[in-house]
Order: structure tokens, then sequence, then C-alpha cells
């Protein structure tokens, strides 16, 4: 079954592909869209049926040398199944979704056949992606982590006329590239060190590891954290942190539901998912984890500032994306893997419906895409505002604060305010004072700026084009629908997984299938009972506290024995579970007043604050900074070896040392011309064999 | 068939012969009948080839199909092939019937032109045979010859010069290269390979002109091979002959250069330098890797600025050939395995990305890159196969490209870190020159008058690319076809290496004692 579900995608997108012209393009397209829902089923099949045991599904041999040993396979865990929902769900309803809105595309003139193409692309990025989550080993793994940057740069250049379109792919898949290069170092290293890069070598290892010195460049490391560090380059990249992120926002150039699809729910949270898979390493990498806390935090914040000032209504989503990535690194950061799946699940609901909703304002606006163009959409496009209206809900955390009340232990919210409550508690509970407070206030920046987005597109007067406007109009069935049941996931996925992903210590060790054990008191811990699945659990009362107890590689994430965070966390103090909701009605108060209340204010407050407004417009100048330091010098280094190092010191030299010969083969090649140069070669020939006949002949004498 | 071996080397020399002694005039029928012979022939020496694919035992680490005769003037006459050669072999005479099919609108001296490729192939197949260190030397050096004549006959605009440079470069190389191997002989006393495999040239380190050569008469005997072997790689900073070679030679004589010849000295390293001088390699090996590095930055930022399409090409098959070196001086089993593997992918890929340049200079007759632009608008299929390509290039993972670059990457990380790092750098520039190439040809509208009617590829363009793309595809996902073949005799190279470093290192301490 997981291997019907692993190539269903694969074989949609050849068939439809290449077989369009034989099907039709229509066929073609059901042909990719069906194979993808029956993916999607056998997937929540797996994920509801899944008992948290580890599996391995051998499919064929991969790389083999000497002892490095590698196979195309399948691991099956907690991790994996997680991931299958969300990208297998999520894909097939922008299949669905891209029946309505990539037709007529005005992209494309009469008659050209672009659609197969496009959902081509889209079932090979599923399967690319489902190839990432699956693998059992790093090799596998980045086959998968470069077969989604290629099927993201073939998307994002899907309008291979506009120059900006594929000047955006190059750049998301050179910036990748950049990832890719510490990744590749990172894998490097471990096999280096454990001669082997299968996940469950190299996690029985990790302890190994973290007592381990490894010289790298100049210096000794501690290996766990160099290569911990080494992969999260490569995570930074895929999922554009603060450094590497400026791919994300140019790859809003994509048709819409690549960008929902790819730049939100799947492709973006690989380098989550990649930490978390990583976790029993990770665990052992204090100072890597730190780091990698310390610039999710970071890029919350910028990406959040950067998005209050955005007008194209996709640049908004993109940093949002960015700056919730950002959330879930602080959360695996602090070793709390569990509650960055979390957030990573429930934002792909939310989000992929943002930006599906967003495509379906766009689709209504003739491909308008300026929020200052919108206004007063809210009567013309009802579905499409109350599923935005969901969407941000879920992304502002809206929900009903802890204290006041809760359905047994569950909060009552959207789906965005468990997970994200559960990340800046979590964050609080570390210790890591800089992060909370970071997160805090992208909390605000965030409410701020998707209330925006709703005022400027929903409310207010009508400011674009006055024939656009009247003729913009509800967005056909193929595209409501998965708004809808997207919607089901963004009010509902946080209240139906909270236990799960961030319930106590035993409810979350059984849904990842780590052994735990009882917490013991004194000294004693040898009466800890290891209860690997966890038969008995009825027995366990309530005052009961639990530990996890697995070995590295047990269950689907490594939790060490004094990583207290997940238990820590819900004993934080009620000012810090409430602090985000606070945040979030601070910023939705102020946008309220900004955009609703006020709307000359926003235009005033951008000139009297000018270099702070283009500072943030113009995204913290990292484009230019960027293009100033690494693309130009490449450029002009480029043409000097290319002029002076080929040219005149490689060739110079050699034409001077040969300068005594030129004349000589200057007259070869006159004659070589003039069609003697059969002649010429059969006496070389000769003349090589009798010397060398003579040289061995006379040699052989000693 | 006990000679399976010679039939395979010397049935396109045969063809070569009789089309020079039997066909006659300059007409249509004539032109047909040649490109037909060599077409033939070129299939009929594949399929040899397959009988020893299919008779080859892969666990069997020693040389096989051997044949052993006395020749000419005393020499001998002695060919084979083991697990490192044999692809190689399977390499030259895979790309040689699409090499011809790409000839196919050759109309300027026909029969040269297929005797020339003809011969070429037969002196190529037999450097990878060769057992005789005279015999090898001979198809080695006279491999340059029909080269030589491709590019200077048949070539561009600029060919004498091309050809002349291309020539002066191998050629002083090879002087040295002669130069040792009479000295060899007169040390060992033979000159068959197995033999020398097996001998055990001096390592105690001497003074000569008042420099201590460590490691003795093996450092002098590398030094002497590399000079040769460097320059048909070629390395940094003797490459320059290459880019112009190629932007003069026909696109058939770039495929076959890039494909074919550049693995010449890959494989040379392999079984001379590594394979008989382990202890001169091991001194020089340090120097080697960093040439390497520096190989694939320098080459892939000049990549990076190139305006001719070949050029681009030329610089960026530099940059794959330092991963090679860098593989094969990694000296252990991933670094060797990779080097070879990235040989022969490197052979199907850029033999592919030539061909992508042929298909259009074909009907544009320029291969300057600002010429185009938009060709995916009334191309597509030209569009989907240059991507393919493109990527493979790049090193994507489930193309044969990525194998060679992981294992070799993989193999210089265990010896010098400094080196894995400066190297993997390439994956980067490879990514930026590789799709900024494809976005100015391929990508954007089409507006350039000249190019409004160009046309997709035909039907004999799409057969010549089936072949390579299968080969691309089926190697990226399922690379155990060709490590299950070479391993064994790799791991056979490697003990061997090793044995010989720690053997030399006991006598030295022990000299020192």
């Amino acid at each position: 079954m997981e291997t019907i579900i692993l190539f269903a995608p694969l074989v949609g997108a050849l068939l439809c592909g290449f077989g369009w012209r034989i099907f039709g393009e229509t066929a073609a397209m059901w042909i990719a869209t069906g194979l993808l829902f029956l993916s999607a089923v056998l997937s929540w099949i797996v994920f509801l049926t899944f008992d948290g045991t580890t599996e391995q599904i051998q499919i064929l041999r991969f790389i083999e040398s000497g002892s490095l040993s590698t196979d195309w396979s399948i691991r099956l865990d907690r991790l994996t199944v997680i991931m299958l929902i969300v990208i297998t769900t999520v894909s097939s309803l922008v299949h669905l979704y891209s029946f309505g809105y990539m037709d007529h595309d005005p992209q494309w003139k009469e008659g050209e056949s672009y659609k197969p193409r496009f959902f081509a692309y889209l079932s090979f990025f599923t399967f690319a992606m489902l190839m990432l989550v699956t693998a059992d080993n790093l090799v596998q793994m980045f086959f998968g982590w470069e077969g989604v940057g290629v099927a993201s740069y073939l998307l994002i250049g899907f309008y291979y006329r506009k120059p900006s379109a594929n000047a955006a792919a190059i750049k998301a898949f050179v910036v990748n590239r950049v990832g890719d290069f510490g990744f590749a170092l990172g894998i490097f290293a471990l096999f280096f060190l454990t001669d082997s890069i299968k996940f469950d070598d190299t996690f029985a290892a990790a302890p190994e590891l973290a007592q381990t010195q490894l010289t790298f460049l100049w210096s000794e490391w501690n290996a766990a954290n160099l290569i911990a560090f080494l992969l999260f380059i490569g995570a930074m990249g895929k999922s554009a942190q603060l450094f590497l992120h400026t791919w994300l926002p140019d790859a809003m150039e994509g048709p819409t539901p690549v960008s929902a699809l790819i730049h939100a729910a799947t492709m973006v949270t690989a380098g989550v998912f990649v930490v978390c898979r990583m976790s029993p390493l990770m665990e052992f990498a204090p100072e890597a984890m730190a780091f990698v806390t310390f610039l999710g935090a970071a890029t919350a914040f910028f990406a959040a500032t950067v998005g209050l000032v955005q007008t194209d209504i996709k640049r908004v989503i993109a940093y949002s994306t960015c700056s919730q990535l950002g959330y879930m690194f602080v959360a695996a950061g602090v070793g709390m893997y569990s509650a960055a799946m979390f957030h990573l699940l429930t934002h792909a609901f939310f989000k992929a419906m943002l930006f599906l909703g967003a495509g379906s304002v766009i689709h209504a606006m003739h491909h308008e895409q300026d929020m200052m163009n919108y206004g007063n959409l809210r009567k013309k496009i009802p579905y499409t505002f109350w599923a935005m209206m969901i969407g941000t809900l879920a992304i502002t955390g809206v929900g009903i604060p802890v204290w006041i009340f809760t359905l047994g232990e569950i909060p009552i919210g959207f789906a965005g305010f468990q997970s994200k409550d559960a990340i800046v508690e979590s964050a609080y509970a570390a210790g890591t004072g800089f992060s909370f407070w970071a997160l805090v206030i992208a909390a605000l920046f965030t409410s701020f700026y998707s209330w925006r987005l709703m005022f400027l597109t929903f409310y207010g007067e009508a400011r674009g084009d006055k024939h656009t406007h009247d003729h913009a109009h509800e967005s056909p069935m193929t595209m409501i629908v998965p708004l809808g049941v997207l919607s089901i996931g963004a009010i509902f996925a946080g209240m139906v997984w909270y236990g799960s992903f961030f319930g106590h210590t035993d409810q979350v060790a059984k849904f990842y299938g780590i052994p735990y054990a009882e917490e013991s008191h004194g000294d004693d811990h040898g009466e800890a009972k290891a209860d690997d699945h966890g038969d008995d659990h009825g027995k366990a009362k309530e005052e009961h506290h639990y530990m996890f107890a697995g070995e590295p590689g047990e269950g689907a994430i490594y939790i060490g024995e004094d990583n207290t965070v997940l238990d820590d966390a819900h004993k934080v103090p009620y000012w810090v579970k409430t602090s985000p909701f606070a945040a979030m009605l601070i910023g939705f108060l102020m946008a309220y007043w900004f955009y609703i209340k006020n709307p000359e204010l926003p235009k005033r407050l951008a000139e009297n604050q000018r270099p702070l407004y283009l500072f943030l417009k113009n995204k913290w100048y990292f484009d230019e900074l960027y293009d100033f330091i690494f693309v130009q010098p490449a450029m002009w280094i480029g043409k000097k070896l290319w002029k002076k190092g080929d040219g005149n010191v490689i060739d110079g030299t050699i034409n001077g040392v040969s300068m005594g010969i030129v004349p000589f083969f200057t007259r070869l090649a006159g004659r070589a011309q003039s069609g003697y140069i059969f002649t010429y070669a059969f006496a070389m020939v000769i003349g090589i064999a009798v010397l060398v006949t003579w040289m061995t002949l006379s040699g052989g004498g000693n | 068939m006990d000679n399976i071996l010679s039939i395979t080397t010397f049935m396109p020399a045969l063809a070569a012969l009789i089309l020079a002694v039997f066909l006659r005039g300059e007409d249509e029928a004539a032109q047909r009948n040649a490109k037909w012979v060599a077409m033939a022939t070129t299939v009929i020496t594949f399929i040899a080839s397959l009988f020893i694919l299919f008779e080859f035992d892969p666990n069997d680490t020693g040389f096989q199909f051997v044949e052993e005769g006395t020749w000419i003037m005393g020499l001998t006459y002695k060919m084979g092939v083991d697990g490192i050669s044999v692809l190689f072999v399977m390499l030259t005479t895979f790309i040689m019937p699409l090499v011809i099919a790409a000839s196919w609108s050759v109309t300027d001296r026909v029969k040269e032109y297929m005797i020339a490729f003809l011969l070429l192939e037969t002196l190529m197949l037999g450097v990878f045979m060769a057992l005789d260190l005279v015999l090898f030397y001979l198809f080695f050096e006279a491999g340059l010859i029909p080269m030589f004549l491709i590019i200077g006959i048949w070539g561009g605009a600029n060919r004498i010069y091309a050809s002349f440079k291309f020539f002066l470069y191998t050629f002083l190389g090879s002087v040295l290269m002669l130069v040792a191997m009479v000295g060899m002989y007169a040390d060992a006393g033979t000159t068959d390979v197995e033999m020398l495999l097996n001998h055990q040239f001096g390592t105690e380190t001497f003074s000569l002109l008042g420099i201590q050569i460590v490691g003795g008469m093996q450092t002098l005997l590398f030094l002497a091979f590399f000079a040769s072997f460097a320059v048909k790689m070629p390395m940094w900073p003797v490459h320059t002959w290459l880019p112009d070679a190629h932007v003069q030679a026909p696109t058939a004589g770039s495929v076959v250069l890039a494909a074919i010849l550049l693995k010449l000295g890959g494989y040379g390293f392999i079984r001379f330098s590594i394979g008989m001088f382990p202890v001169g390699s091991d001194v020089m090996a340090p120097l080697v890797l960093w040439m390497s590095a520096i190989a694939i930055v320098y080459t892939s930022l000049v990549a990076l600025v190139q305006e001719d399409m070949k050029k681009l090409i030329a610089y960026s098959s530099v940059a794959h050939m330092g991963f090679v070196t860098m593989g094969i001086f990694a000296a252990n089993q991933q670094g060797l395995d990779g080097a070879i593997f990235q040989m022969l992918s490197h052979g199907f890929i850029s033999g592919a990305l030539f061909l992508c340049v042929g298909v259009i200079y074909d009907r544009m007759h320029t291969r300057e890159i600002d010429a185009y632009g938009g060709l995916v608008n009334r191309m597509p299929a030209y569009a989907l196969i240059f991507m393919l390509f493109t990527m493979a290039n790049v090193g994507l993972p489930g193309t044969s490209g990525f194998v060679g670059e992981f294992l070799t990457l993989m193999a210089v990380f265990q010896v010098n870190t400094w080196v894995a790092a400066v190297a993997t750098t390439g994956v980067i520039f490879s990514a930026a020159y590789a799709l900024w190439l494809y976005r100015r040809v391929v990508m954007g509208d089409l507006i350039k008058e000249s190019l409004k009617s160009i046309t997709d590829m035909s039907r004999r363009e799409r057969a010549i690319f089936a072949p390579l793309v299968v080969m691309t595809i089926l190697l990226g996902v399922y690379p155990a076809l060709i490590l299950d073949i070479i391993g064994p005799s790799v791991a056979a190279l490697v003990t061997q290496y090793d044995t010989a470093l720690a053997a030399a290192e006991a006598a030295t301490q022990f000299a020192e004692n």
C-alpha cells in the first residue's frame, strides 16, 4: 500500500506529461488527479491505522560502493505518516483546484497546451516530496530534496515567457543549492565517522558522535554539533530561513496553486522535517540546536516585519510562511520536535487555504495581485471571503485562553491557536528569552498583516479598476471545494490532535512509538518499567508522571533524558500562555485602527518614518546586498579568470615556451590545410613505432 | 571466440580500410555508402562488445579474454580487460554509432570523414584493452591523429589554430611519457602491463640536481605520466586547449572528444599512476587534489561568463573532470568507484549536451548564446531533452551525473576536508552556469526574427538522443549496473595500493632504524 502511495503520483506525472496527446488534455489531467486522490485516501488509511512501530520496505538497491550501502526504500514511522497525509491531501486538493485556476490562463496564447504540463509537474513534485519523507537513508532523502527543488524550479518558471519568472526559478534553485552545499558536507561527515548513512545506523551512533572530535577545515569540532549544523544549513535553504530566504518571495512568480502546495504546505517544511527526522542526532548537539532556535526566532521576527508593508497579496503570505517556518524551527531547536510537527501540520492546512483563497481572489480580479487595487470584495466573492476569514483566524491563533475554558484538557480554538501557543510555551519553558519574545512580537505582527490583508481585500472602498471590480466573480466549484475541505482542517486539526502532539508525555510517546516509563522518585531508576506500545495504558492514572525512555532510533523522534521541555511547557505561568493571545488581539486592533477606522494613517506613517518604511519595503535590502557581494563578484572573477587567467597567463606562458617550435608547427598546419595531412599522419605513426621499438630494444640490453 | 577483443578493436579499422580502397567517387551514392558502411560497422562493433560484457565475470579481478602473441620487431601484442577497463570499451562502442548518426548531414569529404572516425574508434578501443606498454603508447598517441584531422579538416573557421593547440599540448606531454616508459622497461625488464602492475618500482628518496625526490623513482615516473594524462584529462592549468578544440570541432568530433577521448587520461591515471606508482601517487596526491578542487571552482566561474555555448559546456567538462581526478587520488573505494562512474556518466551527458548544441547549430549555424532565446516556444521536445541533460550535468540525484559527483566528494572528504569543501561549492556554481545557459537559450519569449521558423527535432535526432536518455536515467536510478562490475576490480586495486604504501612505510622506518 505504501508503495502505491509513493508511486501513484509518479505514474500520474508520466501519463499526464507524455500521454496527453493520446488521451486528450482533460483525461490526462483527471488521470493525474485521480491517482493523487488514490494516494491521499491510502495515506489517510495508513495514518489512521498506524500503530507507531517503525517499518522498513525495501524497493531497489541504490548506490553501493565499498562500505557505503544504500537502498531505495520506505521508512514508515509516525513522522513519515504525518507527512504523507499533509502532502497527499494538500496536493490532491491543489490538483483539483488547478482545474479551475489554470483554465483560460491569460499568460498563454489561444490553442497552446499548458495544462497537462502543469499537472505533470505537480504530480512529479508530489512524488519527489514523498521520496524525501519516506527515505530511510540520507541519499534517498537527498534525491527527494533535489527532486522537489527541480519541480519547484520548473513550476516557478512555468510562465517561461516572463523574464521575472525565469529569474526567480534560477534564484530558487541556486539559493537552495547553497543550502545543499552544507547538507552534502553533513552527509559526507556522517559517512566518514559512522561508515553509514542509513538512519538506523546513524541514530545508534549519535551518542558516540557527541563524544567524538572531528577535524574539519581550520579547527576541531564536536562531531555531533558539526554534522547537525551542516545538515541544518540544508534545511535553511529549503525552508527559506534568514540569509537563505531570498528565493521564497520571488518564487511567487509561479502560478498560485504552486505557491499553496510547494511554497507553503510541503516543500518549504522539508527543512523542519529533516531536523525532526534527525532528532536523535540533534539531541546530542546542543550548540547547533541553540543556533537553530536563534535563527528560527530571528526569521520569524524578520519575515513578519517585512510582511507588514508588502502590498502584493501573495508576497504577504509568502513572508508569513517564512515567519511561520521560523516558529517551527524554534520548536525543533528547543527539543520540542513534536510541537514543530504539530505546527507543520496545522500550518499546511491553513496556509494552503490562505494561498488558494488568495488565488481565488486573484482569479476573480483578473490576475490583479496588488492589494491596493482590491477592496470591498466581501459580497462579490462570499465563499472565498469566508475561507480567507477562517484561514486568518487560524493563522493569527484565535481561540479561548486556557484559563477561561477548555474542553477536557483540549484548548478551544482554530488550528493555529494550539500549535502556535505550544511553540511559544515551549520556547519560554526552554528558557530562551530572546526567542520567546521574538515569537510573541512576531505573533503581534502576524495578526496585524493578516488582518491588514483581510481589510484591504474585503472591506473598505473598492480602490482598483472599476470594471474589474464590477466583474469580479466567485470561482468555480473545483476551486471552492478544496477551500472547504482545507477549512475543516484549519478549524479542527489543532483540537483533534492536540493530545497526540502536545499532550502528556505518555500520549505523545505513544503517538510516536517512543518507549516511555513511569517517572520514579528518588534514585531507583532501575524500577522504571519500559512500556513499548502502551497496551496497559488504561491502568495509568492521571497523577502518574511519565518520561521518555527510548534509545536513539527507537520511535519516530528521540527525546533526550534531560529534555523535559514538554513537561515544563505545560507548567509555564498563565501570563505566558496568554501572551500570544494578547499579541493577536493587539495586532487585530491595530489593523482595525489603521485600515478601517483611519485609512489615511498608514500613508502618513510611511511618510513620517520614510527610512524605516523603505527598509522594510525593500526586505532589509538582502537582494541588493547579495547581488553586490556574491553575484557581481562571481561574474567579475569569472571574466578575469577567463580573459586574464586562461588567456594571458596560461596560454601566454605556453605560447612563450613553445615559441621556438611554433613556426615549425605553423608550417605544418599550413600543409594540413593544403591536404597533405594524411601523408603527415602516416609518417607520424611510423615514426612513433620506430622510435619506441628502438628505445625498447636498446633499453632491453640492461 | 578467443580473440573477441582483437575482433572488436580492429573491425572499425578494417571497415576504414575497405572504404579507403574500394569506395570511389564523391557523388551522393558514394557518400551514402560511406555513411552506411560506417554505421553498420559501429553497430556490429557494439554488438561484438556486448559479447564481452555478457561473458565478463566481475568477481574475477584479473584480466580476462587475454590475447597474447609476438608481433613485429620482437614486441609483444597483448590485450585484455578487467573491471576497470571493460566499461570504457562499452562506452566507446556505445557512443560511436550515435556519433555516426549525428554526422548524417556531413557533405564534405564524407569518405575521409568516416575513415577518420572509424580509425579513431579502433585506436580508442586499443587504449582501453592494451596490456603492453608499447602497444598502449601506440594506441594512445596515434589516437591524436584522427582527432587532429577531424578538427583540422571539418572544423570551424579557426580550426587550424585549435587543432594546432590541441596537438601541441597533448604531444608535449607524451614525450615525457615515452621517456618514462623506457625507464620502466629498463627497471622491470618487461613491457607487460600485468607484470608491471606487480612490479615494485623504487621508492627510496634520492636527490636530483639538489632536489630531494621523496618517493624516489616512483615519483619521477608518476610525474612523467602525469604530464601526459593531466593534459588529456584536461586538468587545470593545462586545460585551455579543450575549449578551443571543442569550439572548432564539428559536432561529432566534440562528442567523441568529450565522451571518450577525455577518459583516456583518467583511465591512464588509474591503470598506471595508481596501479604502478602507488608511492609516487601518494606523494603527489595532495597537489593533484588541490589542482582538482581549483579546477572545479575556476572553470565553473569561467563557464558562468561564456558567450559561446560550446565553450561553456567545454569548461563545464573540465570542472567535471576535476571530480574525476579528485576521486582517483582520494585513492579509496568510493573515490575510484566514483571517478570511473563519473567518467562513464560524463560520456553520456556531455556527449548529449554537445549534440544539443549541434541540433540548433545545424539549424542556425551559430553557437552564440545571444543569438537564441525562447526556443521552447517552437521546440518543446528539444527543450525537454536539453532540460534533462542540463539537470544531469548539474548532478541531479536520479540522473547518472549525481552518483559520480557524490561518491568522489564523499571520498575526498575522508582525505582532506578543505578540498572537499572547496570542491563541493561546485554544486552551486554548476547550477548557476547550467541553468543560466538554459534560460538564455530555451526560455523566454521567442522574439528574434531569425528563430521564428525554427523546427523541432527530427525523428533521426530524437533517435540519437533516446539511448542517451535511457542510460542517464537508468544509471542514475540503478547505479549498481556499473558499480557491480567495477567494484571488485577497484577493491583489489585499493588493497594493492594500501599494501604498497604500508610496505614502503615499513621500509622507510627500517632504513631509519
